[in-house]
Order: structure tokens, then C-alpha cells, then sequence
């Protein structure tokens, strides 16, 4: 229920908004250039030099030492899972252990449940109140069993950005594989897979304002992995099926366009984040930041409110116009509040109160001054409702 | 997600707040669940002559918390005892389903309001005797 006009989308992780460069360069591949790449006339030679335009550019963002690295898929979801079911089933041989993080998505988190009930062994690593990869720990559970560690890059929840430099140090000591989940990271920061050893890594294109459905998994070369669709043998037989061009030439476009804008988007919004933290974080009681304050993402602001809980916020929020997410159990299907927060060392009823702004290219400094300004009436009001709330803090709010 | 009711019922609550010398008192929920809800009643002549709640909660807890104050007033003790979550959720034009069970405990609080007054009436009357 929106009782304003206006509406203020910071909910931009959940999804972005196609950029107009990329919806042009898309068009054509929808319409009159409708060629499969496998057909040998022009028009499916066309939609091949298409192709490999669009792995070019995508390999470009992330300095990939080639074009030929990327594979891709239908979304992250994808990626992770092809990544990780494919290393594993490639190298059962070898060993059969496999090790991630606590905070990591659910596309990274299930797959490796399903390969524990096919006789592989998994370990999650913890993290500190940051969010941040106990180094420790994970250099005590790689052992020569150990056959591949998945990470992700920066968390889309709480915005922390992981050492990743540092875990794939110690990956490499043991010869294990490193994979990166990077989806909410690739675009928004540099990434360079080659300086940071990465042997396969995760993105997708509508989290840097490309199409939806489409994805992307570089690996390294040399490296082999087994496919989960088999068919035809498109994209060197590690994913069957007619290739989306439309989708894949957007990717190209969006991967371009993020990489030749980055350094103008990451100061804007890093600003942007600063004022928005500062704002909150100052103006009320019992406020708290989820995750790390500076190695974090430009565009995460992740708060908690005591007393109080997310999905009440988010519809009041709601009602005056503005788009967010909740880490609260109410806020998901499972009815259990985010598995990252409560990782973060955060209590259960801490977790429920926890509201996430994600900013977009498009968000403005007054939007982020008009949701600062509205956050006391609303956590004020329900913190009045709420029977948590100590009858201290009512009387510092009067 | 939401019926209008439970919107207007979220965003305009009846009867929040607690009442210092409240006859019956009732808590259930638990905040690790994510709700949490206290109803106070003031009964006079066996009906509930007054209701207030404080929740901790999604917006079905605060609509829910509402709407059964709003039932509940001027009923007699064993009426407002027939309230049932159910029929808070029908009177608000539904809930989501997931919502009925999780955060539909405002009828139990009252309920336990009701009954923590007759524990009190008890406990006075055996002083008295």
C-alpha cells in the first residue's frame, strides 16, 4: 500500500533497473538479428561475432586473461551452482571436502548441502561481528582432502567486502580451487581475477544494469570442471542450450558501461552511503550498523534498530513512499530471520530489527536526506508500540 | 501482501499503550520469534470496560494486536474468551497464510489477560475469606 506518489526505490540489490545504452544495443537481437550462432549462414555468424563480442567485453570488466573464460549461464543461481557441482564432480578423485563461508547465498549454501548427501563433506567458516572470513579457521580446515573453497566476494546483505586476496593465498598453499561468488560485487568494485588468483568466479548482468536472466562464470584457464546441462555442446560443452543473445549482448554493453563509469559511480555512491550511515547512525538511540564500516560495498547501508522489528519498518517505510528490505524472519519464506546476520554474532531478536538500503545509480542525495528525516517518527512510533522498549529510552526520544 | 484492513489497522492502531493499574495482564510470543505482544484489560461488571496492547512485531502482529482490542472492548469476560485467532483474522479480511500461525497471537494474549484476572479475583477472595 503506497499512500504517496513519489516512490523512492532503495531496494536496488533486489533489482536494477536496465540501462537505456543496453536496452538499445539489445533491441536489434530481439528483431531482425535473430541468428543462432551454431548456423553457418550470416545471420547466424552475425549472432556469433555477437556472442563473442559480449565475452570479450564481460572478460574485460574483470580483467580475464581471455575472452574464452567466460561461460553463460541463466543467472548467478546458475553460476554458483555449476561452479561448485561441476569442481566437485570433477574432482571426487581427488578429494571430497568442500569449504565456504557462514555468510554466504543461498545458491553457494544449497548446492553444497545437496553434495553432503552424495558423500561430500562441507565446512563453514566463521566470520567476525564484521562479517569479515576468520583466516584462522580457514587455514585449519583446508587439509589434502580439500578440493575446492567458495567465497563470496562481498555481501549483497550486509555490504562487507571479504580479503579475498588473502583467502586465496591460503587456498593456494594447500592446491585447492578457489571459486568467488561475486554477484554483488562485479561492476561496483574493481575486480582483477588474475592479480587475486581466482580460479572461478560468479556474476551476474542485472546487478550492473543489465538484463535479468543472464549470468556469468569466468573460469580460469586450464581449469576443468564437469557441466550440469548437457545437449548440444554450446559454450565449450559446459552449458547446453541455444545461447540468449539479447540477453549476453546486454551483459557486453552493461559490463562495458560499468567498467569504463566505475570510478564515477563508486565515488558518487560511497558519498552517498557516508551521508546515509552518518545520518542514521547519529540521529537515534540503540542504532547500529550491520557489517563493516569502510570495506564495504558503495552501495549497502545495513541497519538495526532495537526494540523494534524489520517488516514493521519496511511497511512504514512503504507507506511513505520508500522501497527497502528487512533481514527479519517476516521478511523471508522461511519465517527465520537472515542466516548472515545471525553469523555476524547477532542475536535473534537483533536480526528481526534489521532493515538493508541498497542505492542505485540513480538515487539522490535528497532521497537519502528525506529518508533520514523520516526514520525517527517511524522507529519513535513503534518503539512506543513495542513492549522491548526500556522506559529510558521513550523519555530520551520525548 | 496485505488486506486494507490489516493496513489501516497497522497504520492507524486502536488502543496502544498499557494500563498502569490493569486487572488481568496477558504476555505471550517471544522477541527471538520476532513478535511479542502484552494486552492489559480493565473489567468492570464482569465486561472488559477497557484494552491496551504493546507489541513488539511484523504488521500482522500490530494489526492483529489492534483488531482484538477493538473486538474484545465492552464484551463480557466468557464472550471476549470465545475470540479466536480466526476470527481476528476474518474480521481484518484475511491474513496471509503464513502470517496465521507466527504472528496471529493477539486473541491468546487476550485471552491470557482474561485469565490472568480471574487468577487475581481468586487470589484476593482467599485473602478476603
Amino acid at each position: 500500500m503506497v499512500t504517496t506518489a513519489k516512490i523512492i526505490n532503495l531496494d536496488y540489490g533486489a533489482g536494477k533497473p536496465v540501462d537505456k545504452r543496453v536496452i538499445d544495443t539489445m533491441l536489434p537481437y530481439m528483431n531482425t538479428r535473430c541468428g543462432n550462432p551454431s548456423s553457418l549462414h550470416s545471420m547466424g555468424q552475425e549472432a556469433k561475432n555477437a556472442l563473442h563480442r559480449a565475452r570479450q567485453q564481460v572478460s574485460e570488466l574483470i580483467n580475464a586473461e581471455r575472452a574464452e573464460t567466460i561461460i553463460f549461464t541463466s543467472s548467478a543461481t546458475e553460476s554458483n551452482n555449476l561452479a561448485i557441482k561441476g569442481t566437485a564432480n570433477r574432482n571426487k578423485d581427488k578429494g571430497t571436502k568442500i569449504i565456504t563461508s557462514s555468510v554466504e547465498h543461498m545458491s553457494v549454501v544449497n548446492p553444497i548441502k545437496y553434495l553432503t548427501t552424495k558423500g561430500f563433506e562441507s565446512s563453514f567458516v566463521p566470520v567476525n561481528n564484521y562479517g569479515e572470513i576468520d583466516l584462522n579457521t580457514l587455514e585449519k580446515e583446508l587439509n589434502e582432502r580439500t578440493i575446492l573453497v567458495t567465497m563470496v566476494f562481498a555481501n549483497g546483505e550486509i555490504g562487507t567486502i571479504e580479503p579475498i586476496k588473502e583467502i586465496s593465498k591460503i587456498v593456494h598453499e594447500k592446491n585447492a580451487i578457489l571459486h568467488v561468488d561475486a554477484t554483488a560485487a562485479a561492476g561496483q568494485i574493481p575486480i582483477n581475477v588474475q592479480d587475486l588468483g581466482i580460479g572461478l568466479m560468479t556474476f551476474s548482468a542485472n546487478d550492473m544494469y543489465g538484463p535479468k536472466g543472464v549470468g556469468a562464470l569466468y573460469i580460469k584457464d586450464g581449469l576443468r570442471i564437469e557441466p550440469l546441462i548437457h545437449g548440444g555442446g554450446q559454450e565449450k560443452g559446459l552449458r547446453s542450450g541455444t545461447e540468449n543473445i539479447p540477453g549476453i549482448v546486454g551483459f557486453g554493453k552493461a559490463a562495458e558501461i560499468a567498467r569504463q563509469e566505475m570510478q564515477v559511480h563508486l565515488q558518487k555512491l560511497t558519498k552517498l552511503r557516508d551521508r546515509f550511515m552518518e545520518g542514521l547512525l547519529s540521529q537515534l538511540p540503540y542504532t547500529f550498523l550491520n557489517g563493516h564500516p569502510t570495506k564495504r560495498l558503495p552501495d549497502n547501508v545495513s541497519v538495526r534498530y532495537s526494540f523494534v522489528e524489520g517488516e514493521s519498518m519496511l511497511l512504514s517505510l512503504e507507506m511513505n513512499g520508500v522501497l527497502v528490505s528487512s533481514g527479519s524472519a517476516c521478511a523471508s519464506k522461511t519465517l527465520e530471520p537472515s542466516h548472515v546476520l545471525l553469523a555476524t554474532g547477532l542475536k535473534h531478536e537483533e536480526a528481526h530489527g534489521s532493515i538493508m538500503f541498497t542505492l542505485g545509480r540513480e538515487s539522490k542525495i535528497e532521497d537519502i536526506e528525506y529518508v533520514i528525516g523520516l526514520m525517527p517518527s517511524i522507529i519513535n512510533r513503534l518503539r512506543d508500540m513495542s513492549p522491548l522498549t526500556p522506559k529510558e529510552v521513550k523519555n530520551v526520544l520525548r | 501482501m496485505y488486506s486494507d484492513k490489516v493496513m489501516e489497522n497497522f497504520k492507524n492502531p486502536k488502543n496502544t499503550g498499557e494500563i498502569l493499574d490493569a486487572d488481568g495482564v496477558g504476555t505471550v510470543g517471544n522477541p527471538v520469534c520476532g513478535d511479542m505482544m502484552t494486552m492489559y484489560i480493565k473489567v468492570k461488571d464482569n465486561r472488559i470496560a477497557d484494552i491496551k496492547f504493546k507489541t513488539f512485531g511484523c504488521g500482522a502482529a500490530i494489526a492483529t494486536s489492534s483488531m482484538t482490542t477493538e473486538m474484545a472492548k465492552g464484551k463480557t469476560l466468557e464472550e471476549a474468551l470465545k475470540i479466536s485467532r480466526q476470527d481476528v483474522a476474518t474480521e481484518l479480511n484475511g491474513l496471509p497464510p503464513v502470517k496465521m500461525h507466527c504472528s496471529n497471537l493477539a486473541a491468546d494474549a487476550l485471552h491470557a489477560a482474561i485469565k490472568d484476572y480471574y487468577k487475581k479475583q481468586q487470589a484476593s477472595t482467599e485473602v478476603k475469606q
